[in-house]
């Protein structure tokens, strides 16, 4: 690579010297660890490597993702690649879909303290805490849009004074939110029955029974629907 | 500033181009244009990257080096005799053993413990870290008035060159809705407009607007649901950090279960069951001819090569899917995924002289291959770390659509480029394709059955649906459709099959003496579960 610049940085206080240019996780990786924790799938997407570091003359701890950050000279750093975590138990379909039943099943969530450090420990900077106050409040709707962008890392549990499992009451209420609170679809209820009824089966054995020639007409053809 | 110094005169083209672009469409390329870009410039054309399989039931097909490799390659247990007595009392007794945690596995979980099955999933790391989770610009499904299965069936036939095993088309597109309205019903929440009907876009390929969206963490959104409800059974049994190396079978050669290596303890346990469901997704992991990747960590095409060498016919292994954006700067995620949703919402592909160059929403191959042409011809930017790609010009996106909109429909990519200084709400991103999705894999029925007894696959890890290129939310479809048909099937199955349940490895036992028949040496062994990137500097 070119221009490489090699920095010191610290992995559970141990100095390596890496090039600067590396995420945290490829950090990790030149350094030669074989990691089978803290990582997932490399893209910021699953939240499996919480990572807390410090930066020399700093008190403020930093809460990333080790495999979207870049390093910084002298960064002392761990993953935290798991923190324990409840889960209510519960089956959805068994559920009736009100507010006040994630606090029945989350019932901690009334313990919030309004610190707001959940808010700031979170990698996506999501208002953890505005989520929590949804919740509390029944106001599923706002839970589930707040939260919407959760990777469960478990970053905002660690963090917080009263030891609340926001991430899994916040699951529970965009599930209750998308299955009994949404807007049904007219259309696709009408479609599910409609395929139920067998309505494309002739259509789509005429397709079936098409020749290559006789389909790459008919997809030269298509008509395409305008816009985005 | 953002970007170097050295992109800023190219960056400086594309923002004076802007205004006359926008109302520029790009004309769709004929049939024949097509066929000269992809043979011209798409990676699966360049034949001195392949080989030509020379054991197995798939000998004589050609297929990526780096596959062939590992599908040609020894097991990676030991001497079959050294493990009889863990064999013979096995671990874990089941109805279904579910290899592989992702979107086609928990599917298929769910519908076999419905069905009243005893089931057990195995996977290489935590439930849930897989493709799935990764896939964000959307799942197709004909459930609109102006759109029927017929429609899709012709779009996805077209987009796998007509290649696509027809009854595995049937049955991905005519249990569409019924795979969004179950992933409804589970909780799982879509884009939808104020009443109640779904927001549906175009992707690239579609005919129809039939792309149905959860902001751009779609498959996030069926991972973390599927997961959930997953746990909430006790009745599954789940095991994490521990990959099968080698499935079992019986003296008749069918699958009666699996050995599964613990990484965290590297200790093997060894599971029978009465059917076996593989779903391990893709193997972008394998880097074929050095790209960069889109895909999780554990994507090393593991299932391929488990039931190959239980005798498993694979098809159509000869094509990959480079897509067309990934991120190309910064450096530190280089290869990650641009979604396809930036281009079906309005961005441009833009070259280094500010000009457009392909219909942005032509099939994957098709956009793949233009943006490599631009490249090769120089009309490209180059990046201080000697990466080249093209613009794709994502302010535009405000422009149509009004400020905010970028961050309401995009945040996961807003989040990715503004971790790294880079505001794509007013700054293009630099993108050259990635290593994105194994089109082919087990060759399966529309049952989900392979030509071997006991062993169902399904999702990324089997192949015909799709042909010889996959469209964009297929794939996330594919996973939903056919994970659910496994799970049942394999309820089914697993209430007939009573006895024939004996645990041996006869057909490891026959592999090695295949390769040393044909002289083929066995100093790489396989399933590889992760790569090794280890004192390497990207
Ligand atoms: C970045 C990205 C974006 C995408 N976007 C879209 C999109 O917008 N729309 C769309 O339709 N598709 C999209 N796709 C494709 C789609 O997400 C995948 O093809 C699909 O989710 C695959 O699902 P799967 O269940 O077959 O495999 P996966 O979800 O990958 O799950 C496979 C699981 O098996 C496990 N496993 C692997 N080997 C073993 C083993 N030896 N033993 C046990 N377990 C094992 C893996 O760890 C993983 O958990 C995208 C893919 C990526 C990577
Ligand atoms: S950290 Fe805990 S107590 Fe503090 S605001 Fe967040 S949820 Fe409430
Ligand atoms: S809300 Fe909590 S669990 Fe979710 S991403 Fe933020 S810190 Fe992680
Ligand atoms: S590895 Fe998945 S978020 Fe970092």
């Amino acid at each position: 690579m070119a221009d490489t610049n090699l920095i010191d940085i610290y992995i559970m206080g141990e100095r390596h010297r890496v090039p600067d240019s590396l995420t945290i996780l490829q950090a990790f990786e030149y350094a030669g660890y074989k990691l089978i924790r803290g990582v997932g799938c490399r893209g910021g997407f699953c939240g499996a490597c919480a990572t807390v570091y410090r930066l020399p003359g700093d008190y403020h701890l930093k809460f990333v993702l080790a495999c979207q950050t870049r390093v910084e000279p002298d960064m002392q750093l761990t993953m935290v690649p798991f923190y324990p975590a409840n889960r209510s138990t519960y089956r959805l379909s068994e559920l009736k879909g009100e507010a006040k039943e994630v606090l029945d099943l989350y019932p901690e969530m009334l313990r919030c303290l309004g610190c707001n450090t959940c808010t700031k420990s979170c990698p996506q900077d999501i208002d953890v805490l505005g989520y929590v106050s949804a919740i509390v409040r029944g106001d599923l709707a706002a839970a589930a849009d707040i939260s919407f962008d959760c990777i469960m890392c478990g970053l905002c549990v660690s963090r917080c004074p009263a030891e609340l499992v926001k991430h899994n009451a916040a699951l529970l209420s965009r599930r209750i939110y998308g299955r009994k609170l949404a807007k049904k679809s007219a259309h696709l209820a009408r479609r599910r029955e409609e395929v139920t009824a067998g309505k494309f089966m002739a259509d789509l054995a005429g397709l079936k029974k098409q020749s290559k020639d006789e389909m790459k007409k008919r997809y030269a053809e298509r008509d395409i629907e305008k816009g985005e | 500033m953002s970007y170097p110094s050295n992109m800023q005169d190219s960056l400086n083209l594309v923002v004076a181009s802007r205004e006359r672009r926008m109302s520029e469409t790009f004309p769709r390329a004929t049939a024949e244009a097509k066929d000269e870009l992809l043979k011209g410039f798409h990676p699966d054309y360049r034949a001195e990257t392949f080989a030509t399989l020379r054991v197995g039931p798939n000998s004589g097909d050609r297929t990526p080096r780096e596959l062939a490799d590992l599908l040609e390659a020894d097991s990676t247990l030991p001497e079959v005799d050294s493990l009889k007595s863990n064999i013979q009392n096995p671990d874990h007794d089941c109805d279904i053993l579910i290899i592989g945690g992702g979107g086609a596995g928990c599917a298929a979980a769910i519908m076999a413990d419905d069905a009243g099955a005893r089931v057990m999933i195995a996977t290489k790391l935590r439930l849930g870290d897989a493709n799935t989770m990764m896939a964000q610009g959307g799942i197709q499904a004909a459930d609109k008035d102006n759109d029927s299965p017929a429609i899709h069936y012709v779009d996805v036939m077209g987009g796998g060159h007509f290649a696509n095993t027809p009854d595995l088309v049937e049955a991905l597109v005519t249990d569409a809705p019924e795979a969004i309205g179950w992933l409804e019903d589970l909780g799982a929440m879509f884009d939808k407009n104020p009443d109640g009907s779904m927001k549906t876009i175009h992707g690239g390929g579609t005919s129809r607007r039939r792309m149905h969206t959860a902001r751009d963490y779609t498959g996030a959104e069926i991972m973390r649901t599927l997961r959930d409800e997953v746990r909430s059974r006790d009745t599954i049994r789940l095991l994490e950090f521990s990959p099968a190396v080698e499935l079992l079978t019986n003296d008749k050669g069918a699958v009666t279960g699996a050995v599964l290596l613990n990484l965290n303890l590297n200790r093997y346990s060894v599971v029978r069951a009465k059917v076996v469901i593989v779903a391990t997704g893709g193997s972008g992991r394998l880097h074929y001819q050095g790209f960069p990747t889109s895909n999780h960590y554990g994507a090393t095409g593991d299932g391929l090569v488990l039931a190959y060498r239980a005798g498993a016919h694979l098809a159509f292994i000869d094509t990959m899917q480079y897509h067309p954006t990934g991120a190309a700067y910064p450096q530190q995620i280089l290869g990650q995924l641009v979604t396809e949703k930036v281009r079906s919402i309005g961005a441009q592909l833009v070259n280094s002289e500010g000009e457009q160059f392909i219909f942005p929403l032509e099939t994957r191959d098709v956009v793949a291959s233009a943006i490599i042409r631009e490249c090769q011809r120089g009309k490209c930017v180059t990046t201080p770390t000697a990466v080249q790609g093209v613009w794709l010009d994502t302010p535009m996106i405000e422009i149509h659509r009004g400020a905010g909109s970028v961050k309401r429909e995009l945040p996961a990519m807003v989040r990715q480029f503004g971790r790294h200084g880079i505001d794509i709400t007013k700054e293009p991103m630099l993108v050259y394709p990635t290593l994105h999705y194994q089109n082919g894999g087990v060759e399966i029925t529309a049952d989900c059955a392979t030509n071997v007894t006991g062993l169902l696959v399904a999702g990324e890890a089997s192949g015909g649906v799709h042909g010889r290129n996959r469209l964009m939310g297929n794939s996330l479809l594919d996973v939903v459709v056919f994970g659910r048909r496994a799970g049942v099937v394999a309820a089914n199955q697993a209430k007939e099959r009573t006895g024939d349940l004996q645990l041996g490895l006869a057909h490891v036992e026959r592999w090695r003496r295949d390769l040393q028949q044909k002289g083929l040496g066995s100093e790489v062994k396989s399933p590889l579960l992760l790569p090794d990137y280890t004192r390497k500097a990207s």
